[in-house]
């Protein structure tokens, strides 16, 4: 039997941001017995239009990506708030086109989050990533609300050599990025990031660990502007060992 | 109320920058939230309840004209007098008249949101009626001047120090040297210097949580039982309710009254459930001479219409705005009207328009903590998300937004075009920020880099590594 085709929807955020997640999630996909495609014709899951009225911005790139990944029997994000976009918010887009909404319905069922995939859909068992080390996990909002996520990546950690997992206090607290509000809102948003990122320091981890870009970008971008060592990283680089980039935000080299 | 909404921003700043409400504020998690958390916990059945409560209240709204009829029809039967008002300033005539014609000086008030939102005090003391709240909460905030910041805990943005502060300087009559330092001798002053007014005022107003169909009665639940003693002492009770706080049966109410208070203080019942039926009958011991049901529509009518009818679920429990990470923040008066946190968010714009109301329901960050916790599982970040969708045809947007946007839009929906304008913009930014592995200035997102540094993007972007490894160059 062929392995299923599955196609990774890179974000826009790993696109431009960070490739080593996507090809994290790429060969994390491969471990878990299947082929990995990435269709050209996506960009953006349209969220950025969705949350701020954009209708017919969003609803164009809805049915962009859904034929871009017309002949994937999968189609496997590496984020929990992008991913929620695909699954639960795509059919709604179309509540009064039946075709469309069929259409949306379709590709929604074949859509996953990278970590929900690698436990549920196709179980990697144990994932090919090491990692000496203490981390702590944030519970991405979209994620953890719109999908359930919050064993799935917990279970993958626990496969890798050598990493050990402590819980931050209210793990599942907003970090305060929300797309565009962490600019429009600024300071609002710092308010609530730094009761985030003040409670993961709490603990005594070395790494944020999260599912979504956006969230660890914001939290990173806090770390650093502090001159703290905690560190961030998405949760597929250490599922991977995708670990030859520095952490988010990090110097290549250590600048003096 | 006057509405503050369009300065949402400047309020919120200012809120963040107010040690003495961010010192109240942080006392939420341990508080509220806290005790719903274990409140439900304690029932296994709290998703099924949940479930019923919004089954109710979807079933009573579908049919709303006819249980709002059947209600009246009840309770005129039982000796109410049941006046119908469109708006609020139709509800502040009718509720003056009835205090002018019973000749009241005095009245005296149970905490209720909806007076709040109709300005019923101001109109009342400006027709030269008193108006006493007896809510402890309410009865500091009208004292401060100030407008309630959350809908179950007005005076939430105190602290004690304050309201003891407060109390000195209000209640000049009693012994400047007494002991005044605990919640408990708080309470107690307020509770003696309410004791004189619920014994002389003429009238008392209260809210209603719900209003029962089958029994024409209005029930009211409180933790203080002042709420009692406002629709018992004196001679005449008014009740106010909106529109939507018809229930069919008593079985009903009771159920959402299970949701409420757990939702709300994490009680499994609030301290006095009240249920009043008409004015005393010859055989009670005590009760008003005369009842008044004020129902007020002012822009319900047309939520249940215009695709808001959900937030008409809602049972003003508090949740969604005590596990707000928003309302955490900055509290509720920065939110610039009645209603703040999720629900004021949905709620605002459709009572007062989207135009002046905007900021509210674009100041989230869509976490969704709310709706997880709404005992009526109003879907509060859809519909505010249909408030951005209203907000976008309407504008008015700045330039700068519009031309942002419209750029990108421009270029997303392009993929072959996108993917070129971000392989040249991705190695422009990293040639520039890959040192540091992070921007600390740039001329935007301005906002962003006030707060947090920007981290730098690896170099190039994903589909054009992907494609290279595709053909064979290493990455
Ligand atoms: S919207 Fe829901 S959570 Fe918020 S006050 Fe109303 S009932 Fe309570």
């Amino acid at each position: 039997m062929p392995s299923p085709r599955a196609g990774l929807f890179v974000t826009c955020l790993v696109d431009l941001m960070r490739p080593s997640v996507g090809f994290a999630a790429a060969r994390l996909i491969e471990a878990a017995g299947c082929t990995v495609v990435v269709p050209d014709r996506q960009t953006c899951c349209g969220q950025p239009a969705y949350n701020s009225g954009d209708r017919a911005t969003t609803k164009t790139l809805a049915l962009q990506t859904i034929r871009a990944f017309t002949d994937c029997d999968y189609v496997v994000v590496p984020s929990g708030s992008c991913a929620a976009m695909l699954k639960v918010h795509f059919p709604h887009l179309f509540a009064s086109e039946p075709d469309l909404e069929t259409e949306a319905r379709a590709f929604a069922a074949k859509v996953h989050e990278l970590c929900t995939f690698l436990t549920n859909i196709c179980p990697i068992g144990k994932v090919p990533g090491r990692y000496s080390g203490r981390v702590t996990y944030h519970d991405s909002c979209s994620g953890l609300r719109e999908l359930g996520i919050k064993s799935a990546p917990r279970r993958l950690l626990s496969t890798v050599d050598g990493l050990q997992l402590t819980e931050m206090p209210e793990a599942e607290a907003c970090c305060g990025f929300g797309g565009l509000f962490a600019e429009k809102y600024a300071n609002i948003s710092n308010a609530i990031l730094t009761r985030k990122t003040d409670n993961a320091a709490t603990v005594d981890a070395d790494l944020i660990l999260a599912g979504d870009l956006g969230c660890l970008m914001n939290m990173a971008g806090k770390l650093t502007r502090n001159g703290h060592p905690l560190a961030c990283r998405h949760v597929a680089e250490i599922l991977a060992g995708e670990l030859t980039d520095p952490p988010i935000g990090h110097a290549t080299v250590a600048t003096p | 109320m006057k509405l503050d909404t369009a300065h949402f921003p400047a309020n919120a700043a200012a809120a963040l920058a107010n040690p003495r409400l961010q010192s109240a504020l942080a006392k939420l998690p341990g508080g509220l939230v806290a005790q719903r958390r274990a409140a439900v916990a304690a029932v296994p059945e709290f998703e099924a309840l949940r479930e019923e409560a919004r089954a109710i209240r979807d079933a009573t709204l579908s049919d709303l004209a006819n249980h709002l009829e059947a209600f009246e029809a009840k309770a005129t039967a039982m000796g109410s007098h049941v006046h119908w008002a469109v708006d609020a300033a139709e509800a502040r005539l009718k509720i003056s008249d009835v205090c002018r014609s019973a000749n009241a000086r005095l009245v005296i008030k149970g905490k209720s949101m909806v007076t709040e939102e109709i300005g019923l005090n101001a109109h009342l003391e400006g027709n030269g009626i008193d108006v006493v709240e007896s809510d402890l909460g309410e009865y500091i905030i009208q004292k401060r001047g100030e407008a309630p910041s959350h809908i179950i805990a007005p005076a939430i943005h105190l602290t004690e120090a304050d309201v003891e502060a407060d109390f000195r300087s209000y209640h000049t009559h009693l012994n400047p040297d007494r002991t005044l330092g605990t919640p408990e001798s708080l309470v107690a002053e307020a509770r003696a210097v309410l004791r004189q007014k619920f014994l002389t005022a003429d009238v008392g107003i209260t809210g209603a949580n719900f209003l029962i169909s089958e029994t024409g009665s209005s029930i009211i639940v409180t933790n203080e039982g002042n709420g009692d003693l406002t629709q018992i002492l004196p001679r005449v009770h008014i009740v106010v309710a909106t529109i939507d706080k018809v229930v069919p049966t008593l079985d009903q109410a009771i159920t959402l009254l299970r949701v409420l208070a757990r939702s709300a203080t994490g009680q499994d019942m609030t301290a006095y459930t009240t249920i009043a039926t008409g004015p005393r009958r010859a055989d009670d011991l005590d009760g008003p001479s005369e009842c008044h049901i004020v129902l007020i529509d002012n822009g319900r009518t047309e939520m249940l219409s215009s695709g808001m009818r959900e937030a008409l679920r809602c049972i003003r429990c508090g949740a969604c705005m005590n596990h707000c990470p928003v309302y955490n923040a900055i509290g509720g008066h920065a939110y610039g009207w009645v209603y703040p946190g999720p629900i004021g968010a949905v709620l605002t714009p459709a009572l007062l328009g989207i135009t002046e109301t905007s900021h509210l329901p674009n100041a989230s960050t869509f976490c969704g903590s709310c709706e997880t916790v709404c005992p009526v599982k109003i879907p509060l970040v859809s519909l505010m998300r249909s408030w951005r969708d209203r907000a976008h045809d309407q504008g008015p947007r700045t330039r700068t937004a519009r031309l942002w946007s419209g750029t990108w839009a421009y270029a997303a929906t392009r993929p072959a075009l996108y993917h070129l304008l971000a392989r040249f913009g991705i190695a422009i930014a990293s040639a520039f920020g890959r040192r540091k592995g992070h921007f600390r200035t740039l001329p935007f997102p301005r906002g962003w880099l006030k707060h947090r540094d920007l981290p730098a993007p690896q170099g190039r972007t994903f589909q054009q590594l992907w494609k290279e490894t595709e053909r064979g160059v290493p990455r």
